[in-house]
């Protein structure tokens, strides 16, 4: 089974490290941004399987975020993530094409499913 | 400047009310002021019309009852007078006409006496009196010859003045009679008198002829107020007449006083120039006056019916009218209230969904953190004292957990707030819904079934919304049921683009009047603590979700709600 490659993208580094951390525990190629920016150079760089990004962040906001990808990546699943539950930014993202949204704090195993299934439908 | 100060007096008085906040005592001050002023531009004209019509239906009135009185006088007086000028003028003439020498003989007496009875009538005697008084000659049922009058005080007035009219006195046998007398001068100043003694008979005919009603009465008096015919109320000829009457003019008059019984008579008096009689006419006031009384009382009535008629309108009018001020002025303070409340509701929303956020993201973190330790544990062989720290992770990761349902409650409160479409599951809202009102079923014994259609399909909707709904609707069915009381809820697929849910009572139903109205808005038959504004609240939500609403009630018998949802929201597009 191919190695899982993801890319976690939240302004709350702290977050983001641990999670990371403990995907690739699981055995999970995980790397991590914390701004909009740095995501999509990072995107450019090297092109995950899935993207997991946070809505509320200063700078470009994970919507923007979201389009973008969708604009020049638009293979990449994009999940995403808010702190709200099912909110209006939820139902837009996936009018905007992200594959789900997830709320926090997550369910680890959960998200991996969500991940996979992503990977999968794509 | 006066008048200015008094108007601003009056208006200040009257047309203002207190302004709010005086409570109950304001709708009194406004319903006393109202009715206050509305009389007063009602009663005072009316009473014052009345009263001038009063007053000059009076005084017309009077006139045009009072003038055939006076006609009637005259004109019996007239032909009292034209009786007697009659008589003394036939005198008269006799006693010019022959000479004493033919009129001693009593052969011509007896013949001028029978044509004077059979030609003019009235006449009982004839007799002829010398200068000295002595009767010389007589023609009549009397044996009067030879008498002397010349003692008499009217032998002596008719010698001074020519002529004589007596008063009525009682003749021989006890009838009423009057004499007249007339003088014939000879040359040298001596003078004989032709006497003739006439029956008062005719006098009644002529008071009779007056046609007067039975409670009227006419009479003659002398000057001394003795009755010269007989009355009807008030005495025999001869006798005193009870009450005076004005005497000395020469003319009619009407004059109104009470009689010695005690009634109100209306006295119309007529003075003779000769004799000195008077002719008197006594009506009483209430038959002359009696279609002026009628037309009073008529009048009274209907002055008094009207001002009733206006009081019992005005202080109708003015309750319905203070009423109505009042019930808005509740309903407006409701409404204000009710805004206040949803707006303190909804700024706690918002505030509860902010905290709820900025809580979320560092629960997300301690959440990974635990996580992180909880892997490193489980990861690693043989861990000192794992299964403690297992237990310790878990528990933290249980507590995250414990406050991510807290968030997400708040966050579902927030969002009832504001109409957000999610795609949703009909049967379990209903059931969350219920939840709310589980212990009062509980309690109440209250028997809720659920008829759910069992591959109900999702539909896109408001959750926050449709629980507001659906709880207003239970919430009316749970008032509606008496303890013990069945509530059915019920699901089905009505066609392809609708889903429909019935909330079914067996409480105590509503007439239809009501029906027609429970969707108003302010309509409330919970009085005192409804607001009348559930149901149109709930109206309005299911008509802006693209639904609609139906009502089915029986009086005794229950009511059933019936709620239709698109299964795709109108409003999704938001």
């Amino acid at each position: 089974m191919n190695t899982l490659k993801v890319l976690l993208v939240d302004d709350e580094e702290d977050f983001v490290t641990t999670l990371s951390e403990r995907l690739q525990l699981r055995g999970i190629q995980a790397q991590s941004a914390t701004d909009g920016e740095s995501a999509l150079r990072m995107i450019e760089d090297s092109p995950p399987q899935v993207a997991v990004v946070d809505v509320m962040m200063p700078g470009i906001s994970g919507i923007e975020v979201l389009k973008r990808i969708k604009d020049q990546n638009p293979q990449i699943p994009v999940i995403l993530l808010t702190g709200h539950g099912s909110t209006k930014e939820g139902i837009k993202g996936m009018q905007l094409g992200a594959f789900d949204y997830l709320m926090k704090p997550l369910n680890i195993d959960e998200l991996i499913k969500k991940m996979e299934e992503a990977v999968k439908v794509s | 400047m006066n008048i200015s100060k008094w108007w601003e007096y009056i208006t200040g008085g009257f047309l203002s009310f207190p302004d709010e906040g005086a409570s109950p005592e304001r709708y009194k001050i406004l319903r006393r002021n109202i009715v206050t002023l509305m009389l007063i531009v009602t009663v005072v004209p009316i009473s014052l019309m009345a009263f001038i019509n009063h007053h000059q239906y009076q005084t017309s009135l009077k006139s045009e009852i009072i003038n055939p009185l006076y006609v009637l006088a005259n004109k019996t007086k007239h032909s009292f007078e034209l009786f007697l000028e009659e008589r003394l003028s036939t005198v008269r003439f006799i006693a010019s006409a022959y000479s004493f020498k033919d009129l001693s003989d009593e052969k011509t007496m007896n013949r001028i006496f029978r044509i004077l009875r059979k030609e003019v009538g009235g006449f009982v005697d004839l007799g002829l009196i010398d200068s000295r008084g002595i009767q010389v000659s007589y023609a009549g049922p009397y044996a009067l010859l030879g008498k002397d009058y010349s003692k008499q005080s009217w032998f002596q007035e008719a010698a001074v003045s020519g002529a004589y009219i007596s008063d009525v006195f009682m003749g021989y046998r006890q009838f009423p009679h009057i004499a007249i007398a007339a003088q014939h001068l000879e040359g040298e100043g001596n003078g004989w008198i032709l006497r003739s003694t006439i029956d008062t008979k005719k006098f009644d005919n002529l008071i009779a002829a007056m046609g007067l009603d039975p409670h009227s009465d006419a009479f003659l008096v002398n000057n001394k107020g003795i009755f010269q015919t007989n009355s009807k109320f008030y005495g025999k000829v001869l006798e005193p007449c009870p009450f005076s009457v004005p005497q000395g003019t020469y003319g009619t008059y009407v004059i109104e006083r009470k009689d010695h019984n005690g009634r109100e008579i209306l006295i119309t008096y007529s003075h003779f120039l000769q004799p000195d009689y008077t002719l008197v006419m006594v009506r009483p006031r209430s038959a002359v006056l009696k279609t002026w009384f009628t037309l009073k009382s008529e009048l009274f009535f209907i002055y008094i019916v009207s001002i009733a008629l206006i009081i019992l309108i005005v202080f109708k009018l003015t309750n319905i009218q203070v009423n109505r001020i009042k019930e808005a002025d509740e309903k407006r303070e409701l409404t204000f209230r009710e805004l206040e409340h949803t707006q303190k509701i909804s700024s706690i929303g918002r505030l509860a969904a902010g905290v709820a956020h900025e809580i979320n993201n560092p629960l997300a973190i301690i959440n990974e953190k635990a996580g992180l330790m909880k892997d490193l544990v489980e990861y690693t062989p043989d861990f000192q004292k794992r299964s403690k720290f297992l237990e310790l992770t878990d528990s933290i990761i249980k507590t995250v957990e414990r406050c991510r349902a807290i968030t997400h409650r708040l966050l579902g409160f927030a969002r009832r707030m504001e109409v957000e479409i999610e795609l949703l599951d009909l049967n379990e809202l209903l059931k969350d819904v219920y939840g709310f009102l589980e212990k009062e079923s509980i309690f109440r014994d209250i028997n809720v079934q659920f008829q759910f259609a069992d591959a109900l399909p999702r539909i896109s909707s408001d959750r926050g919304q449709l629980q507001q709904v659906f709880l207003n609707i239970l919430t009316n069915a749970f008032a509606a049921v008496e303890d013990g009381g069945s509530i059915t809820i019920t699901s089905w697929e009505e066609d392809l683009d609708n889903v429909a849910t019935s909330v079914m009572d067996n409480g105590c139903g509503m007439s239809e009047e009501t029906v027609k109205h429970i969707f108003e808005p302010f309509f409330t038959t919970k009085k005192g603590y409804g607001t009348g504004l559930g149901l149109p609240i709930t109206y309005g939500i299911v008509k802006k979700l693209g639904g609609d609403i139906k009502v089915k009630s029986k009086q005794g018998e229950g009511t059933t709600f019936t709620v239709y949802l698109p299964k795709k929201s109108i409003r999704v597009s938001e």
